[in-house]
Formats: structure tokens, C-alpha cells, sequence
């Protein structure tokens, strides 16, 4: 285990079990056209952000210290995951994967590579996507963190979800929370107008209806599946902006819940 | 059956709630361990000096090779894999010290500290250093038919020629993983990402110097195996192993990306030396060849890997007189291993080389040299070098299917007239067949076990030998297990794979997942029916004389023909009526003290193979695709886009159409990744340097072509296999031939129709940087008139 465990995590609320969705915020209408791929933007924000983190961790800590002595060369943090704060003390160049996987147990996002070239830890910072292996824990504090595990209401699978399911979007399973991540992205990027590289006409915002499969497979290229469940993907995110899938995508009759 | 079922872990893995072995809630007090990697491919390590790093706050213990309580080697089918090297480092990477700390990051920074000193010795680093050090890890094996030599001397036309292929990595998504449990009793419960529970038990143990019985493995899933996890699981799992047993306490593994393809084996790079005689028709004669596998340092599955891209030298086609000679090249790498297809898609790229070559000097097309060579009739022409007569051959089937469903003959003169219009970009549809032999080599993993535990209250645990790592293994077993009984998928809990349920397992590996663990399944269900069957009878009042006899059965076989499991009811046949359900009839059985657990085998028949004279029947059956595919090539940039794939593949009855596609779909890509994109690079000190996907490219998204159409071939039951199906996971693989052959017929439509080059020596993987490069290569040649081949042409008549 990388890490110590020193801190419980606060209850949650019991009448919020899920408190606001953070992909459901409305966003900062600065951020509309700022970058044409946000999450490249949010990989550059993290880069940048790891330098300046030591100021940051300074900062936090002195604040800390009087109250409460923390253990030496770890900061407080207060991550809100999935609806719920937590408050910890990490070391602060821990990344935000590892806090998620070691610190919190949501082990739903993966660690492919840790050098954020695989996808396969994608989670959503107020609502875009990240890698959560290059951005560090401390520099999450007041924003909306959502994992794989935070995107079902209850029993009720979120559409992404549900069309990875009936589209049959996955063989092993590694990858696909991390692309489940990306694809619910992509579907509020598209939706807040964002283009891709292979947009082909930057003058007008693409559509969700009108979405080709080129623009979904650019828009999730960031994302590896080494089974090459990739046709089923695709057919996932089409299901799940409302277009028809090809027919040659698959009609499950039935579902196993294991 | 037939039923286009989703995964069984399906809402685990939408929801991120799977687990598989890291997943697992960590237990209190787990240590974590980390490698001290030898950073030389060969060298005499002079000093290990542990000491500094229990400096480092948090660390527990260093692990040397003095610490190896039992025997210090993992190697799977012969002594030669040392765990903890002791005076000579192999492989660039070698863990050559592990360090045991409170956490990962404590257990990194102790192992920084180690202290090694070491000789550097020379390296050999490909095939060739080794064939010129004569450095093989076995002698020779051959494989011959006919009279190769004298057919050679007398053909119409010859050509010699070689064919060299890089490796592949995995690149499973989840890295090796291992958690080794000690109950502090000397039992160990080991967790690991393995392909081959059975085997990391038996290797664990002999790490640990105590019985098999003492150590339990399972496999709760795997995030991608591919053939990675067959051995390579083995030597992490031992390390944490003995972490375990000095300590006392829980011990993880779980490798970083870059020390996963730094230290763990790869898909054998091959050279294939070749001498082939054929007629003017184009038919093959005759033909002579070298294989050469690039072994890596130890042996591991080396043998077996050759041996099957040996016997796959012929793929479809009928060669009368054919030699074919293997060697293990020694190198100074990781060791090579197992991955899908096993040394058949080696084989075959040298036959496909081979066919192509003629055909181009024929001036003839290459889809009309390959099929005039298939395999045809009954007898001589119909029967393989190794003296398998091809019982069942589809070959036919499934190329006219392609071809007919790729408009094939329509879009190759499309495409003439794209090429005639287009001066800088290039199309090219090509075919290729498959043909692969289904069966492990080493005929005792033929075997497989199944474990049916019934509960009172109707529910059932499914135990069987197989792992799964994404390919649907489970789900097809479950599907199995609910046909035999006759009850809903939804009694049925699918247990981790564990030694501890089902003993001395085979790898899931070979495609033989379904085939046997299938077959065993089936037979604990029809135990357990065969007990069940009076307890109905009873119950539906049918007594001896309403029970119609079948001629020269037994009353079993009678009652058993006379009672329907189906819809979780057990009904009369001749008193359709007369029915009772399934819970009534099990807990009627336990009040009866009836056993309501049953253990279930399998076994293939008819499997022989003599490696002395290397003929036999290795195989059970074979299974058959064929691929179109289309590509346009850029000639200024050498770049390709895969533009429409159209497949024909035979997975007989299949057990579930869903599955079987997404494993044609999967292996397909993961095929043209090895041959088009994944480019392993070692260099001249040995050193990895493509050892993470920022460098090592395989296929994404936006790769898949958009028109990619998978037939799965109707009317196909397998007599003899589980309802009727066939083995899938492999053969896809090899479909991807069709792209390299189709890359091979963009570069030469550059040339003028009058001047296309007779021959195109593509190199494997075909990257853009390799496309241009033999592009200009051939307009060089075509500009000068000094010609520069080596590869020889010699007219005999």
C-alpha cells in the first residue's frame, strides 16, 4: 500500500445520498470555448498545477498546524467524491488515483500506466474529464469529483452505463470505467459545443444528433482497450446520445447479473 | 443455447464494482514489494549490499536470494529460470533483490537504495548473434514430408528468401498482480492475475520448499491475459510468496506498467530462412524452412510455441514435400512466452510471405496462387505435413463466404481504376485464409474439471479449472451448466477460479477454455441429474412400468429419456402433466441423503503426437476464417487507414454469438497491432525502449475501421465439442494476415502495372516509417538499373 491510513472519512449526509451531480452543473461559461479539447486543457492544468502544488501544500498546512499537528510531511485535504466530503492527510504529491484507490477504496478506476497514457483512470472534476493519475489529491479541494462508483442512482445504472451494457462495450473490464468516464464527458462536451480534431466544421457546434463516428472515436482516442471491445463502444455512445447504433450492434436478450 | 448473452460480470464492470486481484479490500498490516532492477541485458553482478535501504523508514526486510526458503526457480517446464539470480544478471531489468516495506512507496525508495555492483558481459540481442554463436536452448526439431530436397531441384521455379517478425507485448491493461495471504499455519492463500492457477500453486510451493497442499491460488478475474499471464504470473506471485512466509504477514504485488514490459515476456520474434519450389501455375512443390524463435533468457514455453508455429508452416495450403526445421535462439532478454495464437501466426506470416512472392513472380493475383494451393479432397492432398488428415475442412466455405460478402472481384477493379486516378495514394484489397489446429500441443493439458455444488434452497455454486480474463469464459460455462440442468442462469453463483474447487487444471489457454472446461461442466451437471432423476420420478409418481424402455439401454438411460429438464421443472415426457420444480426435487434429495455436489471431467480424445518422427494427431479439429480487408496507403508519409474489413469466421454452433464476435473482433485487431503498429525496440545495450504506450503504439479507436463487418459461419456444429461449437479464441488473431497483404499490395500498385516489383519485402510490424521506407527502396530499385537483391530468383528450365 502506498500510503498510511490516518483519517476516517466523514459520514455523509442521510438525506443526501447523492447530492448534486456534478456533471449536471452548469458550466462556467468562460470554460465554453476555451479549449477545443477540455480534457487535454484539464491534462495541462494538472501538469502545471503539480509544480505549484508545494505552495499550495504550505499554505494548507499552516493553517492546519495550530489545530491540529499533522504527521510530518502530510497536508489535510478535503475531497468531495461522488457527492461525499471526506477529509484526509496526505502526502501531498500523492496523485488523485491513489488517494481514490488506496485512500478511499474506490477501486473502480484503474491504473493502466500511471503516466496518463492509457485512460483507464479517467474520472470527472466538476464534470470534466481527468486523468486521475496526473493530477495530485491537494489540488482537488472544493471541486466536484465523480468516479465510476458515483455515476449510478442506486440500482439505476447511469445511460452511459446501461449502453456499455446492452452494447457490449467491454470484455475484460479494466478499461471500461475509464471509458465510461470519457464517454459521459464527451456527451457534455459535445453538448457545450466543443469541437474535436476531426470536427469538420468549426463554424458550427456539433450536435448530438448528428455526432459522426469519427467525431466519437477521436473524441475517446484517449482511451485504450486492449480486447478491442472498441466496435461496442462506439455503438455505447451512439445508444447513449439518442442515435440508433448500426445494425450489426447487438441486441442482448438477456443480461446475467452475476 | 445460442443465446447472445452478456458477461456475467457485465454490471461490475459498467459500475467499476468487478474486483479483480488488486481490487480487494486490503488487509491490515499488507506489505508491499518492489524490484531492484539490473540495469545491464548481461553482467556478473560482483556486490549486493542491502544494508543502506534499511535506512529508508518503513521498510521491513530486503529479499536476496539467500531468503528463498525452497528451490530458487520459476521455470515452467524445465529448472532454468532462476527467481533470485545469484552471480549472473540475464536480461536487462532482472529483479535481481525485492525490498519488503510498509507501503509501495517505502518499498521503491529501499530498493533505490540497494547497492549493486556488476561485470558487464556482452550481449546477444537478436536472432542472428545467436545463430552466429550457435546459442540455442534445444536442439533442432524438424518436421518433414516427402522428399524436400530432391522436389526442390526438380521444380519448374525456386526462390529463396527470409521473413523476419518482431514480438508483441501483451499489454493487458492490468499489470501482473499478486496478494499472498499466510493463515499463519504455513497455508498460503495466494490472489494473483494468472492464466494458470494450477501451475503458480505448484511453483509457489516448490519457491517456498513445502507441498502443493499448502498453498491454495485463485483467480478472481483477470483485466487481459492474452497468453501474459500463462507463466509470467509465476514469478511475482512466488516473490510475494516468500515475502509472506518470512514476515508472517499479507503481501501485494502489482507491477508498474514500465517493469511489466520491462521484465515479463513477449510473443517470440521469429526469422523464417526459406527455399521454396513451385510450378508455373504457381502451385507449391516444395518447400524448405528455417524457423528461429527469439527465446529470451530462459526457455519457459519456447518449445511448445515452436512447435506450434512449425506445424503451422502450411496453414491452408497442401505442401507435398516440406521441411521445416526450429531452433530457440538464446538471447539476452526477457523470456519470450506465450501469446494468442502461440507461435501459429509466426508460422503462417512465412507461408502468406512465401505465397505472395510467388504469385507476384508469376504475375498472377495472389487470392488465385492461395486458393489453387488449398487443402482439397480426402487423402494425400487433404492431409497436413504432420500426417493429420483434415477431417473437416471448411476452407472453401469460408473464403467463397468472404469473398462473396466483400464483393471482393467488384471492389478490386474499383479500386484498379481509385489507383489509376490517384498518383500518390494507393489502394489494395487482399484475402487470406485461416486454419488452426485446436488442441494444446502437450496432449496431458487436454484435460479439464468442474466442481457443481447444490444448496437446499435450489441455488448453485459453478466451479470449473478455467480463468477468466475478459473473453466470456464464464459466461459460456454458466450457459452450459443452465442448458444441462435445465434451470434459469439466475441459480447460479460463478465462483473465482481456485485450486482448492478443481485441482490440477490445465492454463486457459490453446482456445481450449469452452472445449474443456465445457465438456467437464457438463459432466458434473448430468452426475448430478443422473442422481436427481429417481428423486422426480418418485415425486411424479411414475412408476417402473410407465417409464417407456429404450432398446438396450439401461433403466438410467430410460428414466433419463423420460424425464424433461427444462424451465427449472423436471417434467414427464409420456405425462407431460406431471411436473415438479427443481427446489422440490433437491431438497427431497437431501432428506434422501443424496449427494447434491458432483465433480465433473473431460478429456479429448483421439490426440497423439510422436515428437521423435513429428506426426501424430494433435489436434481435435481446426478451426477456419478468412478476412478481406482493404487499405489505402499515402505515399508521402507511408501511413495506411484500414478502409473495410469484411470476416468469415467459423466458431461452429456457437455458444454465444455475442461473445464469439467480440473475440473475432478483438483478436482481428490485436493481429493487425502486432503486424501494423506495435514495434518493440531494444537497444544495443538491450534495453527496452518501448516500455510504456507513450511509445509502444497499439491499436485505439480510431484505428478500427469503419466498415468492419464479422460473419460468423452458419450451419457450422462441431460434431464431438460442447454443443456443437468451436474454439475462438485464438484463430481470430491470424485474420489480420489480410491487412499486412493488403499493405504489401498498396506499396506495389505505386509502380506502373508493366513494372510492379516481383517481389515487396515488407518488414513486420509494417509502420509508416517501414511502408516508406520500402517504398523508396523499390523506386531506388526501379530508377537504377542496378538491382540490390539478395533475394534470389533462379530459373531452373
Amino acid at each position: 500500500m502506498p500510503d498510511k491510513t490516518s483519517s476516517q472519512p466523514d459520514q455523509p449526509e442521510p438525506n443526501q445520498p447523492n447530492a448534486k451531480k456534478p456533471n449536471a452543473k452548469k458550466p462556467n461559461s468562460k470554460k465554453l470555448n476555451a479549449s477545443r479539447r477540455n480534457f487535454l486543457g484539464q491534462a495541462l492544468t494538472a501538469a502545471g498545477g503539480a509544480i505549484a502544488a508545494p505552495t499550495l501544500f504550505k499554505s494548507a498546512q499552516a493553517q492546519e498546524v495550530a489545530a491540529n499537528p499533522l504527521p510530518e510531511g502530510e497536508v489535510a485535504v478535503q475531497l468531495t467524491v461522488n457527492g461525499q466530503t471526506q477529509s484526509l492527510t496526505l502526502e501531498p504529491r500523492v496523485t488523485l488515483l491513489d488517494a481514490l484507490r488506496e485512500r478511499m477504496g474506490l477501486t473502480g478506476s484503474k491504473k493502466g500506466c500511471d503516466h496518463g497514457q492509457c485512460g483507464a483512470c479517467t474520472v470527472l472534476v466538476d464534470g470534466q474529464r481527468v486523468y486521475s493519475c496526473l493530477t495530485l489529491a491537494v489540488m482537488q479541494e472544493d471541486k466536484a469529483i465523480t468516479t465510476i462508483e458515483g455515476l449510478a442512482q442506486g440500482e439505476t445504472l447511469h445511460p452511459m452505463q446501461a449502453a456499455f451494457l446492452q452494447q457490449d462495450g467491454f470484455q475484460c473490464g479494466y478499461c471500461t470505467p475509464g471509458q465510461i468516464c470519457a464517454a459521459v464527458a464527451l456527451l457534455d462536451e459535445v453538448q457545450r459545443g466543443c469541437a474535436s480534431a476531426v470536427t469538420p466544421d468549426l463554424t458550427t457546434s456539433p450536435a448530438t444528433a448528428t455526432l459522426s463516428e469519427a467525431e466519437i472515436r477521436e473524441r475517446l482516442s484517449g482511451n485504450l482497450c486492449r480486447c478491442s471491445a472498441y466496435n461496442g463502444i462506439v455503438a455505447a455512445v451512439q445508444q447513449a446520445i439518442g442515435q440508433t447504433p448500426p445494425p450489426a450492434a447487438v441486441v442482448l436478450d438477456q443480461v446475467i447479473h452475476a | 443455447m445460442n443465446h447472445r448473452r452478456s458477461h456475467e460480470s457485465a454490471v461490475g464492470h459498467v459500475t467499476g464494482k468487478a474486483i479483480y486481484t488488486d481490487e480487494q479490500r486490503p488487509l491490515l498490516g499488507m506489505l508491499s514489494i518492489y524490484p531492484v532492477i539490473a540495469p545491464h541485458a548481461h553482467a556478473r553482478i560482483t556486490r549486493l549490499d542491502t544494508a543502506a535501504a534499511y535506512e529508508v523508514p518503513g521498510l521491513v526486510r530486503v529479499l536476496t536470494a539467500a531468503d528463498v526458503p525452497g528451490v530458487n526457480d520459476t521455470g515452467a517446464i524445465v529448472q532454468d529460470e532462476v527467481l533470485f539470480p545469484t552471480d549472473t544478471v540475464s536480461y536487462w531489468g532482472q529483479a535481481v533483490a525485492w525490498a519488503v516495506a510498509e507501503t509501495e512507496t517505502a518499498a521503491r525508495l529501499a530498493a533505490a537504495k540497494v547497492q549493486v555492483e556488476y561485470e558487464p558481459l556482452p550481449p546477444i540481442l537478436t536472432i542472428q548473434d545467436a545463430i552466429a554463436t550457435q546459442n540455442f536452448h534445444t536442439s533442432p526439431q524438424v518436421i518433414r514430408r516427402g522428399a524436400p530436397q530432391s522436389a526442390l531441384e526438380t521444380a519448374e521455379l525456386r526462390l529463396t528468401g527470409e521473413v523476419e517478425m518482431n514480438g508483441q507485448d501483451h499489454f493487458y491493461l492490468e499489470t501482473q498482480a499478486s496478494w499472498v495471504i499466510p493463515d499463519g499455519e504455513g497455508h498460503y492463500q495466494v490472489y494473483s492475475s494468472t492464466q494458470h492457477p494450477t501451475e503458480t500453486q505448484l511453483i509457489v510451493a516448490r519457491v517456498l520448499g513445502i507441498t502443493s497442499n499448502q498453498v491454495t491460488v485463485t483467480c478472481l478475474r483477470m483485466g487481459g491475459g492474452f497468453g501474459g499471464k500463462e507463466t509470467q504470473a509465476n514469478p511475482f506471485a512466488c516473490v510475494a510468496a516468500i515475502a509472506a512466509q518470512i514476515t508472517g504477514r499479507p503481501v501485494r504485488v502489482k507491477l508498474n506498467r514500465q517493469h511489466d514490459m520491462m521484465l515479463t515476456g513477449k510473443r517470440h520474434g521469429f526469422l523464417g530462412q526459406y527455399q521454396v519450389g513451385f510450378t508455373r501455375q504457381g502451385l507449391i512443390t516444395a518447400l524448405d524452412v528455417d524457423l528461429y524463435a527469439d527465446g529470451g533468457w530462459s526457455l519457459d514455453l519456447s518449445p511448445p510455441v515452436l512447435m506450434r508455429a512449425m506445424v503451422h508452416i502450411d496453414n491452408a495450403y497442401y505442401i507435398p514435400n516440406l521441411e521445416v526445421r526450429g531452433q530457440i535462439a538464446r538471447t539476452h532478454k526477457a523470456s519470450n512466452t506465450a501469446f494468442r495464437g502461440f507461435g501459429g501466426p509466426q508460422g503462417m506470416i512465412v507461408i502468406e510471405e512465401i505465397i505472395d512472392r510467388i504469385a507476384r513472380t508469376l504475375k498472377l493475383s495472389p487470392e488465385l496462387v492461395r486458393e489453387r494451393n488449398f487443402y482439397h479432397g480426402s487423402g494425400e492432398t487433404n492431409t497436413t505435413h504432420y500426417g493429420q488428415e483434415i477431417a473437416d475442412n471448411r476452407i472453401q466455405r469460408v473464403w467463397q463466404e468472404a469473398q462473396m460478402n466483400a464483393q471482393f472481384l467488384e471492389r478490386k477493379l474499383a479500386i484498379a481504376q481509385f489507383n489509376s486516378t490517384h498518383a500518390y495514394q494507393k489502394r489494395a484489397i487482399a484475402i487470406t485464409p485461416v486454419k488452426f489446429g485446436i488442441s494444446f500441443n502437450k496432449i496431458q493439458y487436454n484435460q479439464a474439471g468442474a466442481l457443481l455444488l447444490i444448496y437446499t434452497d435450489g441455488s448453485i455454486q459453478l466451479n470449473h479449472g478455467g480463468t477468466e480474463m475478459g473473453q466470456g469464459l464464464h459466461t459460456k460455462m454458466l450457459q452450459v451448466a443452465a442448458r444441462t440442468l435445465g434451470v434459469s442462469l439466475s441459480r447460479f453463483r460463478m465462483m473465482p477460479t481456485s485450486t482448492d474447487k478443481v485441482p490440477n487444471t490445465s492454463a486457459t489457454a490453446a482456445s481450449s477454455g469452452s472445449d474443456l472446461n465445457g465438456q467437464a461442466v457438463k459432466d458434473a451437471c448430468e452426475t448430478i441429474k443422473a442422481r436427481l432423476a429417481p428423486i422426480a420420478a418418485q415425486l411424479l409418481l411414475l412408476l417402473p412400468d410407465e417409464i417407456p424402455q429404450i432398446n438396450g439401454k439401461s433403466s438410467e438411460a430410460d428414466l433419463l429419456q423420460e424425464l424433461i429438464f427444462a424451465e427449472d421443472t423436471i417434467r414427464s415426457r409420456t405425462y407431460p402433466d406431471r411436473q415438479v420444480s427443481f427446489e422440490a426435487v433437491v431438497k427431497q434429495a437431501y432428506c434422501d441423503r443424496i449427494s447434491l455436489s458432483a465433480t465433473g471431467y473431460y478429456r479429448t480424445p483421439n490426440l497423439s503426437w510422436n515428437p521423435e518422427t513429428g506426426k501424430g494427431n494433435p489436434f481435435y479439429y481446426f478451426a477456419y476464417g478468412a478476412a478481406v480487408s482493404e487499405v489505402e496507403v499515402d505515399g508521402f508519409t507511408g501511413t495506411f487507414k484500414l478502409r473495410q474489413v469484411d470476416i468469415v469466421h467459423d466458431v461452429g454452433e456457437s455458444l454465444n454469438p455475442l461473445i464469439d464476435q467480440g473475440q473475432v473482433e478483438g483478436g482481428f485487431v490485436q493481429g493487425m497491432g502486432w503486424l501494423t503498429m506495435e514495434e518493440l525496440v531494444w537497444d544495443n545495450q538491450g534495453r527496452l525502449r518501448t516500455d510504456a504506450p507513450s511509445t509502444y503504439k497499439i491499436p485505439t479507436i480510431s484505428e478500427i475501421p469503419e466498415h468492419f463487418q464479422v460473419h460468423l459461419l452458419e450451419r457450422a456444429s462441431q460434431p464431438g465439442v460442447i454443443y456443437g461449437s468451436k474454439a475462438v479464441g485464438e484463430p481470430p488473431f491470424m485474420l489480420a494476415m489480410s491487412v499486412r497483404e493488403a499493405i504489401r499490395g498498396a506499396i506495389a500498385a505505386f509502380s506502373p502495372p508493366s513494372l510492379e516489383p516481383d517481389h515487396i519485402p515488407l518488414p513486420s510490424p509494417a509502420t509508416p516509417e517501414a511502408i516508406l521506407m520500402t517504398l523508396e527502396a523499390l523506386q531506388q530499385n526501379a530508377s537504377s538499373e542496378v538491382l540490390v537483391k539478395p533475394w534470389l530468383i533462379i530459373e531452373n528450365r
